[in-house]
């Protein structure tokens, strides 16, 4: 059973509620040209998809669905690849359930 | 700017800063709370199993207006293969008491009930108030925070930092490090709602009684982590964790995981036709023991999940959450009482409260536990769980086959898997960790 499943990560991200602060990302990639192994991981170990590669090949990130788990700050903040923090009071995720 | 001194700032209003500052206001200390989140609770997720024991100590008569969902009558564990489960399931009819001993809950909801008992306790509350870094005097000591809402520093004689897992402040200010990823797991969920009536049928259930399972297995595809299926009045919390590290090495996805976690023969029918209303994710400390930071110095303290106080082996955190938030909170009582300044020195009777609770005593007996499940992943979520199942396959179905000859195929396959040294090395390893 090692065949992949379809997720779509979109869909998931449709049913939470978000206060998105545009113009503000609370999370920031270093500027590069070929991303390195930790920008890489977080391409697949960001539970909101939020990191893609543009067409250009470089790694990018869209905040606008981010979960404010943290995961890609434990990967990418020490190495440096990533700039990291919380939304502005109020903005971000908003869980009714948690 | 608030121009006003504090006795404390509360950083967070989760499990353990709600319980700090219930407990601070609740003995006269003028308080103040900040939450990022909109309310108390909108940015928290969490399985999530109550523990009635720590929650009594702060709001002893809970029981009349906490948001409950169920009270668990039963528990049970998992082991899974790709297609099958072997389970062990305890349930018994005492845990219909009068005074339960385990709820769940929804977090979003409990936190904002819980908010609501610091608010009446007299501590000012504050939401949509990110803190962005800690205010320190010429000495070093902690002497208040700066927010995203003030242009200016709040002040206060010493700071509880109950920020969570991530603890930005206290990294930032080099108290302690940012979690490395073999000591966090990252957990997905999501909300499966169905009627209540379908709930209790599925589950056996009558009333509010409820049940939760863990399952360990080749769900986790051969990464240190668990899944979990806890039942609610009117919806199923369904998730899976594994270790950030293990996501790294193997590329696995987290939505790929809990996908494949819902589609299991075992998990599809107890949600089929259920509709989602939150997909959530977050970071759960499971470093143990020896990941525990310094937990106090001038003019602040740690508690909660920033302090990696959590319990993974158990799946435990709030309440050693609420816990820590407590005793923190009555240590700083004691040295307010006693007229003294929030040196290092004499909040050091935090540590020595904690130490003797059993927040420490229990993260201390399973120090070893960690790295082994991390060491042996491979053999403890995918081997074992496989095999077992496969035994217990060849036990149950009757195709002819001497009994003797189930037997030797049986422990043929453990040997061939682990050798046998590798199994008495994997069964005296857990038990030593364990003991
Ligand atoms: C999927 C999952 C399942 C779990 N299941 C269970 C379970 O069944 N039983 C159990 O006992 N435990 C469980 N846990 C663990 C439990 O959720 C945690 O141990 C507990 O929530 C920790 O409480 P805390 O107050 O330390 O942190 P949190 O509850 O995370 O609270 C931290 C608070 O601080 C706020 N905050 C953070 N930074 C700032 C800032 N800079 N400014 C302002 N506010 C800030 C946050 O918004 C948040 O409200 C689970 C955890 C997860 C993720
Ligand atoms: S915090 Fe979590 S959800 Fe947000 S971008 Fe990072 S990994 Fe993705």
């Amino acid at each position: 059973m090692t065949a992949e499943v379809a997720v779509r990560v979109e869909d998931k991200l449709f049913y939470n509620r978000y206060l998105v602060d545009s113009g503000r990302p609370h999370i920031k990639v270093r500027p590069h040209t070929t991303p390195t192994p930790a920008l890489r991981t977080l391409l697949k170990a960001c539970p909101g998809r939020c990191y893609e590669l543009n067409d250009s090949g470089q790694v990018e990130v869209t905040v606008d669905g981010c979960l404010e788990c943290g995961t890609c700050r434990v990967i990418g903040e020490p190495t440096g690849d990533i700039e990291w923090s919380y939304p502005r009071g109020g903005y971000g995720v908003l869980f009714k359930f948690g | 700017m608030i121009e006003e001194k504090f006795d404390a700032i509360v950083v967070g209003a989760g499990m353990a800063g709600n319980a700090a500052a219930l407990t601070l206001a609740k003995r006269g200390l003028k308080v103040l709370q900040l939450e990022r989140g909109e309310y108390a609770g909108s940015k928290n997720v969490q399985g999530a199993i109550l523990y009635a024991d720590m929650l009594e100590k702060l709001v002893p008569d809970f029981r009349e207006d906490a948001p409950l969902e169920r009270h668990l009558v039963e528990q049970r564990f998992w082991m899974m293969d790709d297609r099958a489960h072997v389970g062990l399931h305890y349930r018994s009819d005492d845990f219909n008491e009068e005074k339960p001993n385990r709820y769940t809950i929804i977090r979003a909801q409990f936190d904002k009930w819980f908010s609501s008992k610091v608010r009446e306790a007299g501590a000012t509350v504050l939401c949509e108030t990110t803190v962005t870094e800690l205010a320190t005097d010429a000495y070093g000591k902690v002497i208040g925070v700066r927010t995203d809402r003030y242009d200016g520093e709040v002040h206060a004689d010493v700071v509880v930092l109950a920020e969570g897992v991530n603890g930005l402040l206290g990294t930032r200010a080099g108290l302690r490090e940012i979690p490395k990823a073999n000591n966090v797991a990252l957990a997905v969920k999501e909300m499966h709602f169905l009627p209540r009536e379908t709930i209790e049928s599925r589950f056996n259930l009558k009333g509010d009684e409820g049940v939760v399972i863990e399952a360990a297995g080749t769900i986790s595809r051969g990464m240190t982590g668990l899944g979990f299926i806890y039942a609610n009045k009117e919806c199923i919390s369904l998730g899976i964790g594994c270790l950030v590290s293990d996501f790294e090495k193997t590329g696995e996805t987290p939505y790929g995981l809990l996908e494949r976690f819902k589609q299991h023969p075992s998990v599809a029918p107890m949600i089929d036709g259920s509709e989602v209303k939150e997909y959530a994710a977050h970071l759960i400390p499971e470093g143990g023991y020896k990941a525990i930071p310094q937990l106090y110095g001038d003019g602040w303290v740690v508690v909660g999940d920033a302090a990696q106080l959590n319990n993974a082996i158990h799946r435990e955190g709030s309440n050693l959450a609420m816990t820590s938030g407590r005793i923190a909170a009555e240590a700083i009582f004691q040295v307010k009482s006693r007229r003294e300044p929030m040196t290092k020195g004499n909040l050091a009777l935090y540590k020595k409260m904690l130490d003797d609770s059993f927040v420490i005593k229990d993260l201390k007996k399973y120090k070893d536990m960690p790295a082994l499940l991390h060491n042996q992943s491979q053999s403890y979520f995918l081997t074992y769980p496989q095999l077992v199942s496969k035994a217990m396959a060849s036990f149950v179905r009757v195709d002819g086959t001497p009994k003797i000859e189930k037997e030797k195929t049986t422990l043929r396959s453990f040997v061939s898997a682990r050798s046998w040294t590798g199994l008495f090395g994997d069964a005296f390893r857990l038990a030593r960790a364990w003991r």
